[in-house]
Order: structure tokens, then sequence, then C-alpha cells
């Protein structure tokens, strides 16, 4: 019965994702129809030839109705095959199994930054609310969330890098080639990246053990006697969790977002880069490329976490 | 608000009445650069490059010779002029869809709703770099793509709002004596819309300017030699080995009416909302 139940969540969540992903894939490749003027002529750049705005037209089928443009990509997107880039000629796919990796190792460490200093703070400023405590996290938060994670990441290259040699300025290496050096690498891109995550995971936490706390069966916990720290731990924290899910999938979100800009910062060969100079050089099929597999890691990380949220909470139907 | 309870409101909410200021000074500012500012933009001082701050330049002078402080004052109008345009255009596209989802429901908000879905599944940079890159370069068009982008949160808020009010009793009572869809929107869902909006429109001007100064950052953005605070962060970013001071200004800027902006939106968001205890 139970088993059959929670089935059934499963089918209905997957069901709820689809039109999803697909509206999303019809943001991706509209991204082409945006562009003013005859696209063709647009994407060949200045001085091409007649052979190759001829070319590209074939390319993206551009004389076929757009349905069936679209059509085509997708089902071309889904078997891997992304295009090729219209400056380098190297299929998307390839540029973009190179620089995903960069990416991922910084967005995963700032995840564990963010999680391992705010769920901390949170539970610090909560454990009692507008005390000093509580003030200097809260106001430190405000700061982390409203600094520009480029600037943070030029300060901690200026002092940690150049003045202090302690961290490599710029680049990436692999994970594969060399752990260490790999991680020697990703830690000023993952701090500068973390600050904002840290700053909201704090504050998000903050505010539902605030609301936990002061509910009336916590009240009468504490009218019991029982410690302050056992009731944090015991019934805010574990209340709370569903919350933390919450916001550990929006800020992946959010982090996902903010590498593009401090990879530029590192010069780190990332989707970052890859798309910031694609939009310099209206490459679009990088661009969509990168797009389109941003866009599918979040959604693949939210369904994963729906269905997390059934498995935690049994009240979530 | 009357303009009595506005100003009991900044009495009792110093940091709000701070951040207020901060922003009409700023305002004031960017509308009176040409005035205030001591250099025109794009004058150089080719002598007198990567300069320390002086009685001549406040704020030093940039690897083209040309004075910081003038450049910060014109940065301040383009930054502001962006984030105002950005949100517009999330307040143009995000409220009539938003009102339109919540006030017809059905099928129709089912759709919309699941494309504001879709939409909010991009990683929101990210998008708007790309439809900068679809669109072409410059300040104007990537502040249209940061207000596509935006446009979906101002959406769900609205249209969550929408239809909460539209089951009210009073709702109800209108629409039995015969008042048509028309008329119940604009008479009571549209106003019940107005003090969420405000506060989101606020913090998203705080979003729009980080934004702005990220796209300005890649090259996106304002084109030179127009600055903004986050294309003068570009220049200090290629001579950080020779000056690294140059980066501490524009950043600071940024940080501040950033700061100033989400200020202002979250106290709003208290005082505005009927049910927090004060």
């Amino acid at each position: 019965m139970r088993v059959s139940t929670r089935l059934r969540v499963i089918r209905r969540r997957l069901l709820q994702a689809l039109p999803v992903l697909v509206l999303a894939t019809f943001v991706v490749f509209g991204l082409l129809k945006l562009m003013p003027g005859d696209i063709a002529i647009t994407l060949a750049g200045e001085n091409a030839t007649e052979q190759r705005i001829h070319e590209i037209r074939e390319l993206y089928g551009l004389n076929r109705p757009f349905l069936v443009q679209y059509g085509s990509w997708l089902v071309n997107a889904f078997q891997g095959d992304l295009s090729k880039s219209l400056a380098t000629g190297e299929p998307v796919a390839a540029s973009i199994a190179r620089a995903f990796p960069n990416t991922l190792l910084i967005v995963v460490l700032a995840m564990g930054v963010a999680l391992g200093l705010g769920i901390p703070l949170g539970l610090l400023a909560a454990s009692r609310p507008d005390g000093l405590r509580d003030r200097v996290v809260t106001s430190v938060a405000s700061l982390g969330i409203a600094v520009p994670n480029f600037w943070l990441a030029m300060i901690l290259v200026a002092w940690l890098a150049l003045d202090l040699g302690w961290f490599p300025a710029t680049g990436a290496v692999p994970l594969k080639d060399s752990i260490p050096q790999s991680l020697h690498h990703a830690i000023l891109p993952a701090l500068a990246l973390a600050a904002g995550g840290v700053a909201e995971v704090s504050r998000q936490l903050r505010s539902s053990l605030v609301e936990i706390l002061s509910s009336p069966p916590v009240r009468t916990l504490r009218a019991k006697g029982l410690g302050a720290g056992t009731i944090l731990w015991k019934h805010g924290l574990k209340n709370a969790g569903v919350n933390l899910l919450t916001v550990a999938t929006l800020l992946f979100n959010r982090l996902l977002a903010a590498t593009v800009v401090v990879e530029a910062v590192f010069a780190i060969s990332g989707m970052g880069n890859l798309i910031v100079n694609a939009a310099l050089t209206r490459d679009l099929p990088v661009v969509q490329g990168v797009v389109f597999v941003m866009v599918l890691v979040v959604i693949t990380v939210n369904l994963a976490a729906d269905l997390l949220y059934t498995v935690l909470d049994p009240r979530i139907p | 608000m009357t303009l009595h309870r506005l100003l009991t409101w900044l009495r009792s909410d110093l940091r709000a009445a701070l951040s207020l200021a901060y922003l009409l000074a700023l305002l004031l500012l960017a509308l009176g650069a040409p005035l205030i500012a001591p250099y025109p933009v794009a004058a150089q001082d080719v002598d007198n490059t990567l300069a320390s701050p002086s009685a001549a330049h406040l704020l030093g002078t940039d690897d083209l010779g040309r004075d910081v402080f003038s450049r910060m004052v014109h940065g301040a109008s383009a930054t502001l002029y962006a984030s105002a345009l950005a949100v517009g255009i999330a307040l143009l596209l995000g409220l009539p869809v938003g009102l339109l989802a919540g006030t017809l429901g059905g099928w129709v908000d089912d759709a919309i709703s699941r494309f504001i879905d879709a939409l909010l599944s991009f990683p929101s940079i990210v998008l708007a770099i790309a439809v900068t890159g679809a669109l072409g370069i410059g300040l104007t068009n990537g502040m249209i793509a940061v207000g596509i982008v935006f446009s979906p949160q101002l959406a769900r808020l609205v249209r969550a709002r929408a239809l909460v009010v539209r089951q009210e009793l009073y709702v109800d009572a209108s629409r039995c004596f015969g008042a048509s869809t028309a008329r119940i929107l604009w008479r009571h869902l549209l106003p019940n819309t107005v003090q969420p909006v405000i506060v989101q429109v606020t913090l998203l001007l705080a979003a729009a300017l980080l934004a702005e100064a990220s796209l300005s950052f890649l090259g996106l953005g304002i084109q030179p030699p127009s600055p903004s605070w986050g294309s003068m962060l570009a220049r200090a970013y290629q001579n950080m080995e020779l000056a690294p001071e140059q980066m501490y200004a524009p950043g600071l800027a940024i940080l501040l009416t950033a700061l100033a902006f989400n200020t202002l939106g979250e106290a709003l968001r208290v005082a505005l909302d009927p049910t927090t205890q004060r």
C-alpha cells in the first residue's frame, strides 16, 4: 500500500517535470529567434561569403517551419549532438564535456563551504534570537548577499594570491591530473562563490528555526525543563531539515549562475568562460549548448530534491 | 501611504531611513552627474595614469589617465538607469501575465505557471548572458535580457496574490452584484498586488544592479568609453597587479547600493505586512 502510493508520487513528479523540460528546451531554441535581422547573415558575421551564409541556413534548417526546426534540434540535442561552434567548428558537446568538470568542482566545493559555514552560523543566530550573536550574524549575512561575488574574487586574488602568494591567482587543474593541485586552484574561486551562499543558508535556517522554536510544542518541551541544546538539535534542526533541502536546491541553482562571473576572474576554462566568449562573438550554437546543459542539470537536481522530500517528510503527498 | 505615515515609519526604522536617504542622495548624484563630476567621462590626462588620490583627482586616475571620481559619478547614472530599465521591463512583462493567470485560473493558469516554472529553472545570469548574446551586446540589450529573466518572479508573486484575493468574500459579493471579470481585476485584484509588488521591486533593483555589474564586468553590458561600476571593475581587474586599489571604489559602491535596496525592501516587507506584530 505504502510502496504503491510512493510510486504514484514519483510518477506524478516525473510527469510534472516533463512539461517544464519541454518548455525550457523551447526557450533555449527560441534564443535563435531573438536575433534581429536575417539570422543566417547575422550569425555568419562580417565579410561572410554567400556560401557560408548558405551553410548556416542549412545547419539550422532555417528554410523549414519553426516547429520542425525545433523538433530536429531537440532530437539531436538529446542524442548528444549540440551542433558545432561557428567560430572553431568544434562540436559543442566536446567543448562542454571539457569545461563542465571545472565548473562542477568549484560549485560543489562552494556548496560545501556554504552549508558547512551557513548551518553553524544559522544555529548560532537562532539559539538566542535578537541577541548580540544573532545581530552580528544577520548583519554579516546582509553584506554577504549584497557583495558582488566577482569583486570578492578580485579582493581574494589581490590579497591571498598576489600579495601573500598562498594560492594560484588563475587557472584550473583537472581533478584527474592531480587532486591536491586541483583543490589548491579551486579554493579561492569556491570561497568567492560561497559568500552569498553562506549568507543565504544561515538566514533561511535562522528564520525557520526561530519559527519552530517559538511553536507551542517546543514551548511545552522547554516548560518541561528540556535543555536548550537538546531542543535545538533534536527538535529544531530535525524539523528544519526539509527547509534546508529547499535552500540547498535553490543554492545550487544560484551558484551555477554565479560561477559564470567568478570563472572570468580566475580565467578558469569552465562553462562560464565558454558561454561568455560565445556571447561576445555571437557563437549561438555554443550559447545554446551551455544553457541547454545547465537547465538540464538544474531540472534534474530539482526533481531529485522533490523526490527526496517524499522520503524525508511523510506528510508531503 | 500618506506622507505623515511615511515619516513616522522612517523615524521608527533607522536602517530603512538611512537606506532611503543614501538612495535619494545617489539619485541626485546620478541626475546631476554632468554638473557634479569635475571632469568629462573620457577626458584623459596621459602623463598621469594610475595616479594615487590627490586634490586634483579625489580617487586618483585610471590606466588611461581618466579621473576615477568623475567616472564613479557618471557610472552612478548608468548603473541606476540600467537597474530601473531591467526592473521596469520585468514589471511590464510579469505583472499582466501574473494577473491573467491568477484571475482566469483554469488551463490558462496551468499553461502560464508551467512556463514560469520553466523560466525559473534557468540560472538567471546565464539566461541573461544567452539572451544578450542573441540580441547583441550593449547596456540596453543586456538590461532587456535581465528584465526578461526577472519577469517570472514577479508573475509568480502576482499570480499567487490574485489567486488568494479572488477567493475573498467581498470579491464574491461583487461578483454576485454582476461585476465583470475585468472590473474585478481592476478594482480588487490589481490594488491588492501593489504592496507585495513594491517590496519585490525594491529587492529586484538590488538584483538588477548586481546583474548589470556582472554583465558589464564581462564586457557584455555597457560599452566604452561610457563607464558603469561593473565596467570600471573590469578595467581595475586588468590593472590589478599594478594598481590593486583601483578596485575598491566601484566595488564598495555596488555593495552599498545593493545593500541599501535590500535593506529598504526587507523593511518595507515588514512595514507593509499586516500580519507581522510590531
